[in-house]
């Protein structure tokens, strides 16, 4: 069951901070008939703040009870101001889910690079949630994270519960970074050097800042890893979700409805060009 | 068989319809312009109205013809009556534990018959059925309006100085989307059929068939109209124009446009495909409700690309690039047809006169200027 055109009531039933502008909300629909609310990894929510409006947010299962929908939100404008302010108990209206989340299907078998920086590792952690899940399916499982400031680093605990895994490789960058920082200091496209990647069985998802995803993008093609095998999730203002108010459209594509999630062959040329 | 309807007989049409239970709407001059507004009587028209339309110029005056459909499109299509430049979406109320109730407003007024719409506006509005009908998801208030617009089309038998419809192939004879379509000649009008609901309100006026010689001089009206025009798109507006646009995006041209364009949204504004809008939340006064509303927007302005810390399309030049490459070329990998059906509207109220076949032309490489018929056969 989709909620396309009028959101419907859900109620936090979990709330947590990550950092000092970053929170969770873990949202359930108060009709706790709606059993049938599916989504992907990758695809996202609008969620509607009382009086104020919606903003697009990725959604992420919380691992282990599906009907539980948890958001990572940072903190930087009207909609997402509001949002921090709210406790568990408070309600919050949904539409979703929206859009085209990441190709796990065609990363069964494969070892799978995912590459996020800054918030980017939202989206990203239902991949991880998901490959975690069901863990035979897929192979060895990189993650690189890069940040601006060592000090910008979120979900610090899980990053180390996740290293400790077997077949699993994490690898954090920062740009600058405090004294004790276990991570790379310097370019996350660095950490690409530091791993073992087998560029013929692999599958790339990425997301964060678009330079980011440029440079990682450029770095793998040096390195031979297909094109094909990069998908990337891209990010526009987003204000309907449906394709009809024309504020994320990327060239040809509605990002809300071919997006966010897209292989890099189909945005390239475009992803390269300034102003679309 | 087409019908013949008299110029005395035009009051009873709309009595037909006010008495079918639509507010008919028809075009009357008000504050220089042609405008669509409430029409009771025939008297209301433009009679012996004739605009001159240049880039960024309209100019409304009195022809020596004394019809009523003479003049050829103003600012408005259809586009205000079904997609609203303002419209709510949803309400929401809370109760004393703070859950919320959402509840979509669908509008709630009499059905509209609009009179002289033009066979542009009638391709415009097929593209716009493209956006906010037929895709993966349907548009609730559009199509509430859609249902209830019954559709009386006027063929032009004149085309102003900044139309272009015969190379994008979407006029001046209105082929489809109409109840009734009308072609003026001397002392009435010869009426075609387009649907059941056209069909039955034909019927309850008793119009005689229309004469072969009506039929003719009918013809004749839409061919003069086409032979009029003197400008065109490049390429015929076809689906070719995408590819030369995405292949020039750092063409000099783009910047050169820039440096006349405003970035005021006026071509948006009147153009009868363009979508694009932005959505606003109106809460009531006792702080227990909102309403959750869309209003039209613009790839012209900031708020259009601003996503936090950026605006994407941050100049004029990325912008103008954003409107002409979405318009002609884009347009065709999400609906597959162009933005663009010719009506010349952005040209017209454009305030420094930018024309887009022009803009196309210096791009592609190919005139926007009709070759005169007979400088072609000679
Ligand atoms: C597909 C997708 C998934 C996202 N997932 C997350 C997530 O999981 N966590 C998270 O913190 N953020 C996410 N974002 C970004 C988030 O939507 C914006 O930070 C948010 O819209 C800002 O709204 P605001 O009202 O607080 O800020 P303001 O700066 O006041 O923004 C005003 C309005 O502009 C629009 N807008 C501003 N920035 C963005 C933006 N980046 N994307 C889309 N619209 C924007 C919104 O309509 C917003 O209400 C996602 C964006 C997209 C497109
Ligand atoms: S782009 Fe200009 S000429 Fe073409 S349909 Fe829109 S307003 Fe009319
Ligand atoms: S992006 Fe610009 S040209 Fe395209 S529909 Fe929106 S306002 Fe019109
Ligand atoms: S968010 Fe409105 S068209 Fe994509």
């Amino acid at each position: 069951m989709n909620v396309i055109d009028t959101p419907i009531d859900t109620k936090i039933v979990a709330r947590s901070d990550e950092s000092s502008d970053i929170f969770t909300l873990t949202l359930q629909f108060t009709d706790t008939e709606k059993k049938d609310y599916a989504f992907q990894p990758g695809q996202f929510n609008m969620l509607y703040l009382f009086g104020v409006g919606e903003v697009p947010i990725s959604i992420l299962s919380n691992g282990v009870d599906n009907r539980l929908y948890a958001h990572t939100i940072r903190r930087v404008g009207r909609v997402t101001d509001g949002l921090s302010l709210l406790q568990v108990g408070d309600h919050v209206g949904l539409r979703g889910p929206f859009g085209r989340g990441w190709p796990l299907d065609l990363a069964q078998g494969k070892d799978v690079l995912v590459i996020t920086g800054g918030l980017g590792c939202a989206p990203s952690v239902s991949i991880i949630y998901h490959i975690l899940k069901h863990r035979a399916d897929f192979g060895r499982l990189f993650i690189l994270q890069g940040v601006k400031h060592s000090s910008d680093l979120i979900f610090k605990k899980q990053y180390e519960q996740w290293a400790a895994l077997p077949n699993v490789q994490v690898a954090l960058a920062a740009d600058s970074s405090q004294p004790n920082w276990p991570g790379h200091t310097g370019l996350i496209t660095e950490l690409l050097d530091q791993i073992n990647l087998d560029v013929n069985n692999t599958l790339c998802m990425m997301c964060g800042p678009e330079g980011m995803m440029r440079a990682s993008v450029q770095r793998l093609t040096q390195m031979h890893f297909p094109e094909e095998a990069i998908y990337l999730s891209l990010e526009r203002n987003m204000e309907c979700a449906v394709g009809h108010c024309g504020h994320c459209q990327f060239g040809g594509d509605f990002i809300c409805k071919e997006g966010p999630v897209f292989n890099y062959p189909q945005v390239k040329a475009l992803l390269n060009k300034k102003g679309f | 068989m087409p019908y013949f309807l008299a110029y005395e007989q035009f009051n009873d049409l709309i009595s037909a319809l006010n008495a079918l239970g639509y507010r008919c709407l028809g075009p009357q001059v008000q504050d220089g312009t042609i405008v669509f507004d409430d029409l009771t009587d025939a008297k209301q028209l433009p009679w012996g109205m004739r605009d001159a339309q240049k880039p960024g110029q309209y100019r409304l005056q009195k022809s020596e013809l004394n019809e009523s459909f003479a003049w050829a499109n103003g600012p408005q299509a259809i586009k205000p009556l079904l997609f609203k430049p303002k419209e709510s979406l949803w309400r929401v109320e809370r109760d004393e534990e703070g859950a919320f109730t959402f509840k979509e407003t669908l509008p709630e007024h009499k059905p509209i018959a609009l009179i002289g719409a033009r066979s542009c506006d009638l391709a415009g509005m097929a593209v716009q059925d493209k956006t906010l009908l037929k895709g993966q998801y349907g548009d609730q208030q559009y199509r509430w309006h859609r249902e209830h617009l019954l559709v009386i089309a006027v063929n032009c038998s004149y085309s102003g100085g900044n139309c272009f419809c015969v190379s994008t192939k979407t006029g001046p004879k209105a082929t489809s989307g109409y109840d009734l379509a009308l072609t003026e000649i001397q002392n009435g009008f010869v009426v075609e059929v387009g649907s059941d609901k056209g069909r039955d309100l034909i019927d309850s006026l008793h119009c005689n068939e229309a004469e072969a010689a009506e039929i003719a001089a009918a013809a004749q009206r839409s061919i003069d109209a086409a032979n009029m025009q003197t400008k065109r798109m490049p390429k015929d507006n076809s689906r070719a124009l995408r590819d030369i646009l995405m292949n020039n995006l750092d063409h000099p041209r783009w910047q050169e446009v820039a440096e006349r364009c405003l970035s005021c949204g006026n071509c948006t504004a009147v153009c009868p495909t363009c979508f694009c809008h932005h959505q606003t939340e109106h809460p009531t006064v006792d702080g227990n409700g909102s309403v959750h509303a869309r209003e039209w927007d613009s790839c012209f302005t900031q708020g259009h690309s601003y996503i936090h810390g950026q605006v994407v399309r941050d100049t004029t030049e990325k912008r103008y690039k954003q409107w002409l490459t979405h318009k002609l070329g884009t347009w065709w990998d999400q609906f597959d047809t162009s933005g663009c059906v010719g009506c010349g509207r952005c040209v017209t109220w454009c305030p420094v006169g930018i024309d887009l076949t022009e803009e196309m032309a210096a791009i592609a490489g190919e005139s926007n200027v009709v070759v005169d018929k007979k400088e072609k056969d000679s």
